[in-house]
């Protein structure tokens, strides 16, 4: 199925490094968490605790994958895991990490949700 | 209202995205405008 | 943080999860004021005149306070007409400062030129003008004389301002149904999104449902042009009762109604959605202790909700599965039983259950009226009154002018 014009095409690298998307807020739930994007106004639905945990560090590793396994997703669920960054790379929900991890987050004008930072 | 237990009906899935939904697929999308009682 | 109760399921679909709660509602909608410069025949709210109970500014900080710690990702602003409150731009401010976005929903009356460029750099604010017809003609019946062209001036404000996507809601009537064609040409023309939402029979809309909801007919067309030309239209999932006709339309296609999104009024009365303005519907306030947290975590009648709801004699219709016994409020307020066909139900059968029901007894009505008691400038025509002159931009009271007005 062909992706929506709004979406270019992101091919997904998981030996690249990721960070949250900066139009993006996540909000934990007991399910997991919410997500949503300012920009598209897509709203994701994360279904485990783990991704959720993944997708929340992933600045902090120097690959996706090394985001993965320090969040202890067994071997087994890797590859899910894998493709559940990708289905959230193609809605632009993470970004590739260009430069080294930021301590200040070059926003848009007006703050956003960051929900989940101190 | 009325609370009375219903027999499991097939609900209807969220219509697909950019990908069919997968059932193992840890990430579901919907839109902001798919939700009923906003202006 | 709401309790994970014993069964919750893990995994699964989204929908399965809001009948064990969600932390904080998706969206929701919060109506400032009750006070507004129009007098629409079928207004949601019963708009018109300030309710003196209304919050003040530090108890609207408040609850923006409460929507941040809670993380709701973004409020629906409306009223009445909320600029006219005039702490309106200090909340706006406020609100994306705390980090809650903010669509805010207008007639346009205050959006003049300095507003849309102040609007057109401000991120996180989604403006969304109401309009219901392509034409004057077919707008200001409803919504009153003049009120077309405020809202195009201020779509024309905000255009030249350099905004986009700025959102035109239309409310679907028998009246402007053959103009979707009309509304896409003209919201493209502004560089605007089109959304289309569905007319239901709340507040004064009551009093105009039967002659002015769309027909069946209207209805089927309606919905072949949302599958045809509806990719960019928004539409609030408010016509899901219509994906009974066949392919569903985009959307979670069920009521959110205190599940995923709830409304508070302007007195901090928070009700289960806007279109349920009763006291049946009404869940806490946020001025009592625990404040919106606590309605919405705790309160009984959204317990309610989110269970499992029966859907009577609905269930046993091969088009439940789409429709799920359609719009709560629609039934609600034609005094049709809330577990059998939403009245615009499109197998007829909500028709039929319109016909049977009691003539003797009067559906129900909110004790809640906050409507202009007297003749008011510009005011709609639908119904018969005299047309008078619509107020100027800089009047805030649609009643200027009138003890004594000449023109």
């Amino acid at each position: 199925m062909a992706p929506p014009p709004e979406t270019t095409a992101v091919v997904f690298d998981a030996a690249l490094p990721w960070q949250r998307a900066r139009a993006v807020a996540l909000r934990p739930e007991p399910f997991g968490a919410l997500v949503y994007s300012f920009a598209t106004r897509k709203l994701s639905f994360l279904k485990s605790k783990q991704l959720v945990t993944v997708v929340q560090t992933l600045a902090d590793h120097p690959s996706a994958t090394a985001a993965i396994e320090a969040s202890g997703v067994p071997e087994t669920q890797r590859a899910a895991y894998v493709k559940a960054l990708a289905d959230l790379a193609r809605s632009h929900m993470i970004e590739e990490r260009t430069s080294v991890p930021p301590t200040t987050r070059e926003l848009a004008a007006g703050p956003c949700a960051e929900a989940g930072n101190p | 209202m009325p609370e009375t237990p219903q027999t499991e009906a097939p609900v209807l899935e969220a219509p697909a995205v950019e990908e069919p939904l997968v059932e193992e697929s840890l990430v579901e999308e919907v839109s902001i405008d798919g939700m009923c009682g906003v202006y | 943080m709401t309790a994970v109760l014993p069964g919750r399921p893990v995994g699964g679909r989204l929908v399965d999860q809001f009948e064990y709660g969600l932390d904080a509602p998706i969206c929701l909608t919060w109506e400032l004021t009750y006070a507004c410069n129009l007098a629409c025949v079928h207004c949601l709210s019963s708009s018109g005149r300030r309710d003196p109970r209304e919050l003040s500014t530090a108890e609207a900080e408040r609850v923006i306070d409460e929507l941040q710690r809670m993380q709701v990702f973004y409020v629906n602003v409306g009223g009445g007409e909320p600029t006219v409150r005039p702490d309106f731009w200090h909340l706006l401010d406020y609100a994306v400062g705390h980090d809650v976005g903010v669509k805010f929903s207008t007639n346009g009356i205050k959006l003049s030129k300095a507003r849309a460029a102040q609007l057109a750099r401000t991120d996180y604010v989604d403006v969304q003008i109401s309009l219901d017809g392509a034409t004057a003609e077919v707008n200001d019946r409803v919504r009153g004389a003049g009120s077309f062209a405020t809202a195009t001036r201020a779509l024309e404000n905000l255009a030249e301002a350099g905004m986009r996507d700025m959102k035109v809601s239309v409310v679907v009537t028998r009246e402007n149904a053959g103009q979707l064609d009309a509304f896409k040409a003209l919201t493209d023309s502004y560089g605007a999104q089109l959304r289309l939402t569905r007319l239901r029979p709340s507040g004064r809309g009551a009093d105009v449902w039967g002659s002015l909801h769309p027909t069946q007919a209207q209805q089927r067309n309606l919905y072949q042009w949302l599958l045809a030309h509806g990719e960019n239209v928004l539409t609030g999932d408010s016509f899901f009762h219509l994906s009974a006709f066949g392919e569903a339309l985009p959307g979670l296609n069920l009521c959110g109604a205190g599940r995923v999104v709830c409304l508070i009024d302007p007195v901090g009365d928070v009700y289960a959605c806007p279109f349920a303005i009763h006291e049946n519907f009404l869940a806490g306030n946020v001025r009592h202790e625990g404040g919106f947290q606590k309605v919405w975590q705790e309160s009984e009648l959204f317990a309610d909700l989110r269970s499992p709801q029966t859907g009577g004699a609905c269930t046993k219709c091969a088009h439940f599965d789409a429709c799920r016994g359609g719009c709560m409020a629609a039934k609600f307020f034609t005094g049709l039983p809330l577990d059998g066909p939403d009245p615009e139900c499109v197998q007829g059968y909500g028709e039929t259950a319109l016909a049977a029901r009691d003539g003797g007894r009067a559906a129900p009505k909110s004790s809640l009226d906050h409507s202009h008691t007297g003749p008011v400038r510009g005011q709609p025509t639908l119904l018969g009154l005299p047309a008078m002159p619509p107020a100027k931009i800089c009047e805030e009271s649609p009643l200027v002018g009138l003890d004594g007005c000449t023109t």
